[in-house]
């Protein structure tokens, strides 16, 4: 983990004075995590991925709620419904780590405020929602790897999924959601897990309609307490040849462009890497001379639990700028992907001012303050000013985020 | 699924591929755009609308927002995604493949039932097109003008149907449809409640939440539809309808809540004093409730009818929410209780749920108005005041079906043609409450002001601040 652990949830929730319950949320949702009564429509918090899928659909900008509560307090489904208005924001105390200057309270994933809500001019057309809840496509499994050495708290598998003559169309950057077999304890279907693909358009296996996942097994909840992650453990412990049912594909912003010439800059920690191996491996698949450059922060906590660490050292120095974070070596002080960015502010500012650059930042939601701080931190001490850039990099859809 | 915009018709439905009906539709724009010059807004195409742009049909791409001139405003054909390997979930046809292209038999059902959805797009932008000259504020205008563009586009949706699948009836149909008028004698639109006449701003609030609702429903019906590209323009169409619901739910709450403060402030209730005040009194807000939701639920059809068992039959057209429902998706053995009048009593008969399926779609309709109704009561009960608005009894002032023929009041009790004619003007807006109405109108154009009987929104559009100017006159 890169950043210290918090209890506090943003928890998504409906203004039931502003919403006309008109079910377009529902209707969006790709997870099933809206539902309704005759009186009120509510979000699960134990489904919400804060995806924000549903937020510019909504016709009245009720949908736009969040409210910070102790995870162990979050607002239940039936407390939820028996509103008629929200409740007041509520001090939650300040047990988080020092809060950022100027970090606002902001909603999970697809960081509109912060983020781009375009995708890069060149790239693809992605295709979504081909496969639903309703009509899900079956995959079966290829291969299931262990990518991080064997240890107590960590497990994370690289899980390779076939879909024989089922056209399923990813670009890197998006994700698929699965549906766990079997039903939970009140005898309803699992809920659909999403997880971004960890491997390029063209296949984990070139020219084979396959593709790759990361899933870390979930055995602790935010609070350290031992839980076991339903889906997560699904995937983990998957067996070559077992059949399991996806929908999807998900996402049409964080997306690479097309055009050769541009720049990646990639930041990530843990199964945050997903989007990020997707993309590196279609550049090195394609790699030419001339080709843009491709700079990355990754962070985990420590060198055994970061996902792919063989693999990528193997990586060519002039094709990767690898900068690898720890923050629980022992005997070393924590590092955090933003600090190492702030040791080479020299080199992230010099990609900065080349208009050809498109930035990632994938991973836990904690790391988002520290690295927008750092970008600013780049930028502003090497003559540029962040405050005119952001808003560029937004506009011209070279700034993605997705943080869980 | 991103939408082409550099082409003339913006469309993520690959026109381009096919040269022909790229033309047809290419010669179909002008006429659009002359159309929309005679009877769209009026006087003003030179205003520049903070308004909402599809620039994908998915999710995060459904509300783009910039300052647009109306007549700049990039009309064009958006489906939803297209489902692969889709199957037909209800009717004789159950389990088979959707259909791509219209089969024979049923392709003058199709058509038909695409026409009449047509004909509400143009014909609400008719009925709407003198209320910008007395918005009350900036924000309700921007709002009038979103949805009457986001009508212009139903109305591409419709004519990309009529043009692609139907030849050349199909693009006889489609001038048509810039042909006909609102409430013109010779030549009318083809549902009454389109032939109304929309005269002041709490009827535009009331036409939007029950006559805005009654398209949300017949849309709802034909996403299901097994005629796969209708099913999925008009899944689109829902994502825009919702905004014209929203803007009548939130109208009509703004108009009651100002009432309301205004009666508070004042310590007043009888309707001459509230009227004093500038405001529109609550009886009168029960009685335009009356007349908009007994003429919304003409819109059905009537109550028995086996159009509407063939439309669901073949496949055509389903229920609400069909693949929630827990039955068999073919209804050959169901049963289900309409309205009869028997001795001049209303009972209830029932029929084979095949027939009665406007009648299943009506009550669908009725159980949303009501839910909105008892929102609009919070409002009021929030005030503390004593006054509910109700809606009227199912068989209230309907001229269409079983029930044209009776006098039924807004309790349900059945009456003589003169009892009835004594309390109409208790229970239906009279010439006076829409004259008093009237007299309420005229344009607030300060940013972040409003006019006296209605009050502020709790949010500005797309998160942007109250003041801000929504509409720019230029």
């Amino acid at each position: 983990m890169n950043a210290p652990t918090t209890d506090i949830l943003k928890q998504h929730l409906i203004d039931p004075v502003i919403c006309i319950r008109c079910n377009t949320c529902e209707e969006t949702c790709p997870i099933g995590a809206i539902t309704h009564d005759s009186r009120n429509y509510v979000v699960d918090p134990a489904i919400c991925n804060g995806c924000n899928a549903c937020i510019a659909p909504c016709p009245t900008g009720s949908i736009d709620n969040w409210r910070r509560v102790r995870r162990t307090e979050a607002y239940s489904l039936d407390a939820q419904l028996e509103w008629d208005e929200l409740p007041e924001e509520q001090d939650v105390g300040d047990d988080q780590a020092a809060p950022v200057a100027g970090a606002d309270f902001s909603p999970p994933p697809v960081d509109a405020t912060r983020g781009s809500v375009v995708a890069p001019g060149s790239a693809s057309r992605p295709a979504v929602n081909v496969y639903t809840l309703r009509q899900p496509a079956t995959a079966t499994v290829a291969g299931n790897f262990r990518v991080t050495e064997v240890g107590r708290e960590y497990d994370t598998h690289h899980v390779v999924l076939d879909f024989g003559s089922v056209p399923f169309p990813v670009l890197e950057g998006q994700s698929i959601g699965i549906i766990p077999s079997g039903a939970d304890a009140r005898g309803r279907p699992h809920h659909a897990r999403q997880y971004s693909v960890a491997s390029p358009r063209d296949g984990e296996r070139p020219r084979y309609n396959n593709l790759s996942l990361t899933v870390k097994r979930v055995t602790s909840d935010h609070d350290g307490q031992p839980v076991r992650g339903e889906a997560s453990n699904y995937v983990c412990d998957l067996a070559k040849g077992d059949t399991v049912k996806v929908i999807g594909p998900f996402g049409s912003t964080f997306l690479m462009p097309d055009d050769p010439a541009t720049h990646l800059l990639m930041v990530c920690t843990g199964t945050g890497s997903a989007p990020m191996r997707a993309m590196t491996e279609r550049r090195r698949r394609l790699r030419k001379p001339g080709d843009g450059r491709l700079m990355l922060f990754f962070g985990a906590r420590t060198q055994a639990e970061l996902p792919y660490f063989g693999p990528l050292t193997q990586l060519p120095k002039d094709f990767i700028d690898i900068n690898l974070a720890y923050s629980r070596t022992p005997g070393q002080p924590k590092k955090y992907v933003q600090d190492l960015m702030r040791e080479r502010a020299a080199d992230v500012a010099a990609l900065l001012r080349d208009p050809l650059t498109h930035l990632y930042v994938c991973g836990l939601k904690g790391m988002e303050d520290g690295v927008m701080d750092a970008l600013r931190y780049a930028a502003d001490s090497h003559g540029l000013s962040w405050k005119e850039l952001h808003p560029r990099l937004r506009a011209e859809g070279r700034l993605h985020l997705e943080t869980y | 699924m991103s939408i082409d915009y550099s082409q003339k018709i913006p469309n993520n439905v690959n026109l381009s591929s096919d040269r022909v009906l790229q033309r047809a539709l290419e010669s179909w724009q002008p006429n659009f755009l002359d159309w929309w010059g005679d009877m769209g807004p009026t006087g003003s195409q030179q205003h520049d609308v903070y308004l909402r742009t599809a620039t994908s049909a998915e999710p995060g791409g459904w509300a783009h927002f910039d300052y647009v001139k109306m007549p700049d405003y990039r009309w064009g054909i958006f489906l939803s995604p297209q489902v692969q390997d889709r199957k037909i979930h209800f009717g004789e046809h159950k389990g088979e493949d959707a259909w791509q292209e219209v089969p024979g038999e049923h392709r003058a059902n199709l058509r038909r039932i695409i026409v009449t959805q047509g004909d509400t797009e143009p014909a609400s932008v008719e009925q709407q097109r003198y209320l910008g000259l007395t918005a009350p504020s900036l924000y309700d205008l921007r709002n009038l003008f979103q949805i009457n563009v986001e009508e212009g586009r139903h109305l591409w949706a419709m004519v990309y149907l009529l043009h692609r699948y139907f030849g050349r009836d199909g693009r006889e149909e489609a001038d048509a449809l810039l042909e006909r008028r609102s409430g013109e004698e010779d030549n009318p639109r083809i549902l009454g409640a389109f032939n109304e006449q929309t005269p002041d701003w709490l009827s535009f609030f009331m036409f939007t939440y029950f006559t805005d609702r009654d398209g949300k429903f017949q849309l709802c019906a034909l996403a299901e539809s097994s005629f796969d590209p209708l099913a999925r323009t008009t899944r689109f169409m829902l994502t825009e309808e919702a905004h014209h619901m929203f803007v009548g739910e939130s109208g009509v709450s703004r108009v009651i809540k100002r009432t309301c403060d205004l009666m508070k402030q004042h310590n007043v209730e009888a309707p001459d004093q509230v009227r004093a005040l500038g405001a529109i009194d609550l009886q009168t807000i029960q009685r335009y409730l009356n007349f908009h939701y007994s003429v919304t639920l003409d819109l059905f059809g009537a109550d028995q009818s086996s159009n509407a068992a063939t439309f669901y039959n073949s496949g055509l057209k389903g229920r609400f929410e069909e693949s929630k429902r827990q039955d068999d998706h073919r209804l050959k053995d169901m049963a289900y209780k309409i309205l009869d009048v028997v001795d001049g009593k209303l009972v209830d008969r029932e029929v084979p749920m095949l027939n009665a399926l406007n009648e299943v779609l009506r009550d669908d309709f009725i159980r949303d108005s009501v839910a909105g109704v008892g929102r609009w009561n919070k409002v009021i009960e929030k005030a503390g005041l004593p006054f509910r608005l109700t809606v009227p009894h199912k068989a209230f002032n309907r001229q269409i079906g079983t029930l044209s023929g009776v006098h039924i009041a807004p309790d349900g009790q059945p009456m003589s043609a003169e009892q009835w004619n004594a309390n109409a003007g208790q229970w239906m807006p009279t010439e006076q409450d829409r004259a008093f109405v009237a007299s309420l109108m005229g344009r607030v154009a300060e940013p972040g002001q409003y006019a006296n009987w209605i009050s502020a929104p709790l949010v500005g559009i797309n998160k942007q601040p109250m003041d801000m100017q929504y509409v720019r006159f230029n």
